[in-house]
């Protein structure tokens, strides 16, 4: 790892045994693979414990907000669509304070990997439930259960016919890895939901929980199939499939204008003020 | 000499397109129109007008006393005719009932309806008023040829025939000025300063009365080769912007206070991120929903202190058409400058009013980044070095290969990694500040017009600047010793002109498009000085000169 690129030695402030420390090494091992260079990617967050991620690997970063994690990378990648753009934030912030731009960026299709790291618990601020927590699980908030029902984010991102839907867990690195890989790779949004347990806040799902449950999709099963994808998506409790679930290959957002589809990244434009002079003449 | 012209009638029935072609006429013929709106938040119905006042010398306000009210519906009669000169005219349908000897009466509506449609008595009533005014009706010809698709042209034609063979000639035309100017409304001249500037991105969630701002930057998108988007909401369009000008390019979002209300946490996140970043609140009347489709000048106190914390921020205040263009994009180079967020502080009435304007000079428009020269760095860049002036270097993610560019919301060292250590929060935050000093030291002071020893000192902002020009012109006529005051550049608030002003004059008085006078309220809060007086109006329509004027001579402040 110490030879890795993206490997940054830093304090790392996640709970000893947090499903985050397997995920980052997943991540910084899946960009190296890919072939690419720290200075070609840019690692977006919000506000969490997943959040934090910018800040522990050698790339550039923005820790923006919470919950609008995904409006600065949609930024980031329009300004230089060269950019590997990826997003690590947690389901709190993903799937509640974010929700609106989940919606809307499934709808651009913008090409971007948004790794969820969904512990199903508020972490930074302890223990609350999450939009994920099950019915009636008890929290350090919820004393007497959660009472709204979890939000099925893969479910969800089917139906709206996002462009790449997947799933895996954090205790499985190779998984993971090639999970990350084919959402990078992916031209579109792609929606990585990470199963990861909170050691510290939620000890309900933990590694064993997750580990006595979790299922790979096989060789036979089609990621174009929504109507089978969305059956998949439903399945939660004794078994989870892990996997794509869902595919849908179409145009990604800056690709459907066609007037910036073959032209170099917006960051490289040339202009002078002299370019904008002809748009004056409807005033006469 | 000038006329004043008002036409009105329900929403739908075509007031802009007639008032459209008439002014534009007007401006090619060599005159000096200026047209302010008034209109419902409704689609249809209601009461809507227009009004043009034209002449052959430059005009700066609206005036209350009309030549001409053109009425397309009884209503427009009734709620307007108090305000027709004594010489003055209305034309209107001969179903209307109106005493008035000055009333011309004709069919409108039976002849719109002769040609195939109730629809065209617009189009009928403009034929009028060409001849009313002696003009030739080819330049309406033209605008009717161009708007409207071949199945209506020809009866369109035939209406505006019609509708000027039906009255004769009444008012004679001044000796027009020869100049060639352009008609622009404030927000389209801030979409072209932008447009001009490099503005490579821009974000919006539609709001009245902004959205005119990203209407014309998404006509010209694909010729200058950039992104305009509707966001999902104005949370999305600030961060995204925010995400654009971090990764290299100009980022700009327009919307009014309730979206401006939305944006508010990540004004702060442009702030400590030090993005540069430039935001355009076209006020509207608060609070809430307010007074959709109206002016206000009351957002100034919340947008200098809108976002938790302290954080170095400009505010511009728009006045006039020439501000809008030259203003919007200096206030890009402003932004990269001393990498901070600029917000661009206009209103209503501005956005809507068509103003003949001298045509835009491009070559005074630079564009200045301000970018690091190549760094030596490697690895990390120091994206919030500590220096002398708390101005960084800055680059952006993959200008340099193997140089790494990360920013962060929290408190953070000159990295950009987050840090709750004493001394680094104590040294950004007056890194952060410090940049204000630079600032002040470049700001543009207000504009003064009138007497150079005023006894009276009038005090505005933005969009007031016409009707106070005006109505200095006016009460010097009257031996009034009075002056002006008028402020651009906002905030940091400029001082020099104001102390200098402010020691002469024996009575100042603040003129405000709001309650509290929140002017009045920053020049005590920031230099002592208190005003004597205040002249205020916010029913969300605008004070034209004659209100400014009048409130003046009768001691009304």
């Amino acid at each position: 790892m110490k030879n890795n690129p993206f490997h940054y030695d830093c304090e790392i402030s996640w709970c000893p045994g947090c499903g985050n420390f397997g995920i980052i090494e997943a991540l910084k091992e899946t960009l190296e693979e890919l072939g690419l260079k720290p200075h070609e990617t840019a690692a977006i967050s919000g506000i969490g414990q997943a959040a934090k991620l910018p800040h522990y690997i050698i790339s550039n970063g923005f820790n923006g907000l919470h919950g609008r994690a995904l409006p600065v990378a949609m930024g980031v990648k329009i300004a230089n669509k060269d950019l590997t753009v990826f997003v690590n934030s947690g389901d709190g912030d993903s799937y509640g304070e974010g929700g609106n731009h989940l919606i809307h960026n499934i709808r651009r299709n913008i090409d971007i990997t948004h790794f969820v790291h969904n512990n199903q618990i508020y972490g930074l601020t302890k223990g609350q439930g999450s939009p994920t927590t099950a019915l009636n699980q008890v929290t350090t908030l919820q004393f007497d259960g959660v009472k709204s029902s979890p939000f099925n984010p893969l479910a969800f991102a089917i139906s709206q016919d996002c462009s790449f839907v997947a799933r895996t867990f954090s205790g499985d690195k190779v998984h993971m890895k090639a999970m990350m890989k084919a959402a990078i790779e992916n031209k579109g949004y792609s929606l990585l939901d990470i199963l990861q347990p909170c050691v510290t806040f939620n000890k309900i799902n933990t590694y064993k929980w997750y580990k006595e449950r979790v299922y790979y999709l096989d060789d036979k099963y089609n990621p174009y199939d929504k109507e089978e994808a969305f059956k998949k998506a439903l399945e939660w409790g004794d078994s989870i499939p892990i996997g794509i679930l869902y595919k849908s290959d179409k145009p990604s957002f800056i690709d459907r204008f066609h007037h910036l589809k073959e032209a170099e990244p917006l960051v490289k434009r040339n202009w002078s003020p002299k370019d904008a002079k002809s748009f004056m003449d409807e005033f006469y | 000499m000038e006329y004043n012209i008002l036409i009105g009638g329900e929403a739908g029935q075509g007031i802009e397109t007639i008032s459209d072609i008439l002014e534009k006429t007007l401006n090619n013929m060599g005159y000096y129109v200026y047209s302010s709106k008034d209109y419902m938040s409704r689609v249809k119905g209601g009461h809507n007008f227009t009004q043009i006042r034209f002449g052959n010398s430059p005009i700066h306000s609206h005036w209350p006393y009309l030549d001409l009210i053109i009425a397309l519906d009884e209503k427009t009669v009734n709620l307007h005719q108090d305000r027709l000169k004594t010489n003055g005219y209305i034309l209107c349908d001969t179903s209307i009932k109106s005493e008035d000897t000055k009333t011309l009466k004709i069919p409108l509506m039976n002849m719109a309806k002769s040609l195939g449609s109730p629809r065209m008595v617009n189009t009928v009533a403009l034929g009028a008023v060409y001849k009313l005014f002696g003009l030739s009706y080819d330049p309406a010809i033209e605008h009717l040829n161009a708007r409207f698709a071949n199945k209506f042209r020809e009866e369109n034609i035939k209406a505006l025939k019609d509708g000027y063979g039906a009255v004769s000639k009444i008012f004679t035309m001044p000796q027009p000025s020869g100049d060639k100017n352009i008609l622009i409304n404030g927000n389209e001249a801030c979409a072209l300063g932008a447009l001009a500037a490099g503005c490579a991105y821009y974000s919006a969630y539609p709001m009245t009365p902004s959205t005119t701002i990203m209407r014309f930057m998404t006509r010209y998108a694909e010729k200058a080769g950039i992104l305009v988007e509707q966001a999902e909401d104005e949370i999305a369009a600030i961060n995204s912007a925010i995400g654009a000008s971090y990764a290299g390019i100009r980022a700009m979002i327009g919307t009014s206070g309730g979206g401006f209300s939305l944006m508010v946490e990540a004004l702060g996140l442009a702030g400590v991120t030090e993005t540069p970043l430039v935001v355009a609140n076209v006020q509207r009347p608060g609070p809430a929903t307010g007074l959709s489709t109206r002016t206000e000048q009351s957002d100034l106190l919340f947008v200098i202190s809108a976002a938790q914390g302290e954080f170095p921020r400009m505010v511009i205040a728009l006045r006039n058409t020439e501000d809008a263009f030259y203003q919007t994009a200096r206030a890009f180079n402003l932004a990269e400058k001393y990498q901070i967020p600029v917000i661009i502080l206009s209103d209503e009435y501005l956005s809507d009013c068509k103003v003949t304007t001298k045509p835009y000079d491009f070559d005074k428009i630079t564009i200045e980044r301000y970018l690091a020269e190549k760094p030596e760095y490697k690895g990390m860049f120091k994206r919030y070095e500590v220096t002398s002036d708390g101005i960084s270097p800055r680059i952006f993610p993959s200008q340099y290969e193997n140089v790494y560019v990360l920013a962060d919301s929290h408190e953070h060292d000159e990295y950009g990694h987050i840090s709750e250590d004493i001394d680094i929060r104590n040294n950004m935050v007056r890194k952060r500040m410090k940049k204000m000093e630079r600032l002040r030291e470049e700001l543009i002071e207000p504009d003064y017009f009138g007497s150079e020893k005023p006894e009276l000192l009038l005090i505005g902002w933005g969009s007031t600047y016409g009707p106070l020009y005006e109505a200095i012109k006016l009460l010097e006529k009257d031996g009034f010793e009075a002056g002006a005051l008028v402020f651009g550049d906002i905030w940091p608030l400029p001082q020099k002109r104001l102390l200098h002003y402010c020691d002469k004059a024996k009575k100042i008085i603040n003129v405000e498009q709001n309650y509290t006078g929140q002017l009045a309220s920053l020049i005590t809060q920031q230099t002592g000085i208190r005003c004597h007086g205040s002249i205020l109006k916010y029913d969300g329509r605008q004070m034209d000169s004659y209100f400014i004027y009048k409130a003046v001579k009768e001691g009304d402040y």
